[in-house]
């Protein structure tokens, strides 16, 4: 099953290869893996969505409590929340198909953002279902070219993953 | 006044009340090394970065100090290596500082430079490339902190030669404040609670104390949790000499090569009481039938370590010392006898064994070790037969007297361990007892020892084979014996004898009764080269794959 996993850091250097090594050697599954810095500059957010039953989770969770440099980890798999992916699609599109790429481009309130002679770039954001529909209506027309952010997360409501001075590191056990 | 990130890392270092270094000079560190000329701080001066690592380690655990290295960039960090695993495996607080080529240079595959910090990353607990000289004092305070703190372990410093010598204004922090790290000490009150009820309706318990009892040296309570619940101990190699060796409730090591009366003790227990110890795949053998009808009663200070390996009844994070002593006061005191009887039954029916007669067996020398030293000394082994043997047959009576790997099984651990741990107890009587292939890994470190007129004693258990490796071979491979048997060893007496150490050499079984305590109570360092056969098996053995109550004589 994919958990989705929102991890506060300390926004420094090597954290993500901290992360990234833990994963690999320890044989965990990473779906996605998305990250930036958040409202705090000292602290940056990942979404790492993660392959694994409940016991690999609760590994996956506590061994990354023990770097040093994660402060807070959610799973906020059973929450509600909002989440998003951004892709960029360069498609064919000569002037036989532009109309109907074009189309397509407005049923999923897609962007157009650059344009060639035989393609139109597209942007578009969404969950991951809204983006792989998409990436399957394009493909007859031929994808040229195609990239992907991993998925970003937010819980709904006022609840709160962020990092508070007093939070710290939720008990485990 | 503005000093040097060099001088205020010997400051910090003087802060942290550390008396001994164990290091090696080279291009990178050496503004380092500068500040050390002007301190008080003993700098042992060693013969490979490995023994410096490995030396540092002994003296950790045989003083439950912070063991502190210093090495230079590129081959001495590499050299490095094995050593910080070796600690990182066995839980080993150390503070190791690394040169690294200057900050301009980084990056650019620049004379003597290796990634430290990536290559190291995977077997520390923390480690921190500086590139600010102003935050050194902060990292260098971080870094006691979490080597010592919560489940221990080595932290590096990775330290650019521009950035040690870059003038800051030195202020030391009191303090500690790391949002990511906050080990939990204290046990959950209710869980304890839990696992008192859990303990008083237990018919057949059993303790399984591991190296988490020998690190936070809670020795007098796991005596006192036996003795008021009157449950028999089992150790793991980690834990070993943490509960006394001569003990009626003491069963021996359980595991791989443990003894048929711990394993089937575990295997037919009702309840496990595991305390800092982590179910390690040559303690539990075949996961599915450890212990398999016992309630899990785990406490350690890493909750990682819980319900990694196998199910938890009753998990407790917390340091198990806290634990131990929040849990005794709930206990009622117990002396039922039926259990006991049986484990006495099996404890007769299966007793440790091997044929004396005939030529010097390695397993009585150990015994005779144990017998003149009265198990008080502190032992570090080497990796092999002669450490299971010394586990077997050294009945330990001195809190903290084994000092082995464990977790990594590094051949070349003994000597320089040994030479650590008579660094931090001078007083003390400590022998190292190796194998004649794990020994000339790091035998380059006698100099070491002659230099700062060690008085330790050092055992080769000298059988011409990689006898440990050999066992496998004749287990797993039909006895085709391939790369295990040397054909050339030095003269190991004449060897001590070029660096000035008394060298004995001994063959027989009488030779080792008269000459044995006369060795031992030599003043100076003396190596005991013993011809033993190489005809012996380390045995039990449970084989891959089996339960450990189908252990096999080999």
């Amino acid at each position: 099953m994919l958990h989705t996993l929102a991890v506060l850091v300390e926004n420094s250097p090597g954290v993500l290869t901290r992360v990234a090594g833990l994963f690999s050697r320890r044989g965990f599954n990473i779906d996605s893996l998305a990250v930036g810095r958040t409202e705090d500059p000292e602290v940056s957010r990942m979404t790492i969505v993660v392959d694994g039953d409940d016991r690999v989770l609760e590994q996956v969770t506590k061994q990354l409590h023990k770097l040093v440099d994660v402060i807070k980890i959610n799973d906020i798999t059973a929450d509600e929340y909002v989440d998003r992916e951004l892709v960029l699609i360069k498609v064919n599109a000569d002037h036989t198909q532009r109309v109907e790429v074009i189309q397509i481009c407005d049923v999923f309130r897609a962007r157009i953002v650059d344009m060639g002679r035989k393609t139109l770039t597209l942007e578009c954001t969404g969950n991951h279902g809204k983006i792989n529909a998409l990436e399957e209506t394009l493909r007859p027309y031929g994808i040229k070219e195609l990239v992907r952010t991993g998925k970003i997360a937010m819980v709904r409501g006022t609840k709160n993953t962020g990092y508070q001075e007093n939070g710290a590191k939720e008990e485990s056990l | 006044m503005e000093i040097t990130a060099a001088q205020a890392l010997v400051q910090c270092l003087e802060k942290e009340q550390v008396e001994l270094i164990f290091g090696y000079p080279g291009g990178t560190i050496l503004p380092v090394y500068d500040a050390l000329h002007d301190s008080a701080i003993k700098h042992v001066l060693v013969r490979h970065e490995q023994g410096a690592v490995h030396a540092a380690d002994g003296y950790a655990r045989a003083t439950g100090k912070v063991g502190v290295v210093v090495a230079t960039s590129g081959p001495g960090a590499t050299n490095l290596v094995t050593g910080i695993a070796n600690a990182y495996m066995d839980s080993v607080p150390l503070v190791i500082i690394t040169g690294q080529v200057a900050t301009g240079m980084v990056g650019t595959d620049a004379f003597q430079e290796v990634d430290t910090t990536g290559i190291t990353l995977p077997i520390t607990k923390h480690n921190y490339l500086v590139k600010d000289a102003a935050q050194l004092p902060r990292m260098i305070k971080n870094a006691f902190y979490i080597a010592t703190t919560g489940r221990p372990g080595p932290v590096l410093i990775d330290l650019p030669k521009d950035i040690a010598e870059t003038k800051i204004k030195f202020n030391y922090p009191e303090t500690v404040h790391l949002r990511g790290y906050k080990p939990t000490f204290r046990g959950h009150h209710n869980q304890i609670a839990e696992a008192a009820k859990l303990i008083a309706r237990s018919q057949k318990p059993v303790i399984y104390a591991g190296g988490g009892i020998t690190r936070s040296r809670s020795s007098d309570e796991l005596l006192a949790l036996a003795e008021t619940i009157n449950a028999p101990v089992t150790n793991t190699l980690q834990g070993l000499s943490s509960f006394p060796g001569d003990h009626p409730l003491f069963l021996g090591m359980l595991g791989l090569h443990g003894t048929r009366a711990a394993n089937l003790a575990v295997t037919n227990c009702d309840l496990l009481i595991a305390l800092g110890a982590r179910f390690d795949d040559r303690v539990t053998g075949k996961i599915s039938e450890f212990a398999p009808q016992a309630g899990v009663i785990h406490v350690d200070v890493d909750p990682a370590e819980i319900g990694k390996n196998v199910a938890v009844h009753i998990p407790i994070v917390g340091d198990v010392k806290q634990v131990l002593q929040e849990l005794l006061p709930r206990l009622e005191k117990r002396t039922d006898t039926t259990w006991l009887e049986q484990i006495n039954a099996w404890r007769e029916e299966y007793p440790l064994r091997y044929e004396v007669e005939g030529k010097l067996k390695p397993q009585y020398v150990v015994e005779k070790l144990a017998e003149i030293t009265g198990g008080t000394a502190v032992v570090a082994t080497d990796v092999g037969q002669h450490q299971m043997w010394v586990a077997q047959y050294y009945r330990f009576k001195r809190a903290g007297g084994l000092i082995s790997s464990g977790g990594l099984g590094a051949m070349g651990f003994g000597l320089p361990a040994a030479m650590g741990a008579q660094f931090g107890l001078p007083g003390e009587q400590v022998v190292m007892v190796a194998g004649d292939g794990g020994f000339q890994m790091t035998m380059q470190e006698l100099g070491t020892i002659v230099e700062n007129k060690l008085p330790l004693k050092m055992i080769i258990l000298n059988n011409y084979v990689l006898g440990m490796v050999r066992q496998l071979q004749k287990v797993y491979h039909e006895g085709r014996y391939t790369a295990v048997n040397f054909k050339f060893h030095p003269d190991f007496e004449m060897l001590a004898r070029a660096y000035g150490i008394k060298g004995y050499t001994l063959r027989t079984k009488e030779e080792v009764d008269t000459l044995l305590p006369q060795a031992l109570a030599e003043p100076g360092p003396v190596l005991i080269n013993c011809l033993v056969s190489a005809g012996e098996w380390v045995s039990p053995m449970v084989p891959a794959g089996k339960a450990i109550s189908e252990a096999i004589d080999c």
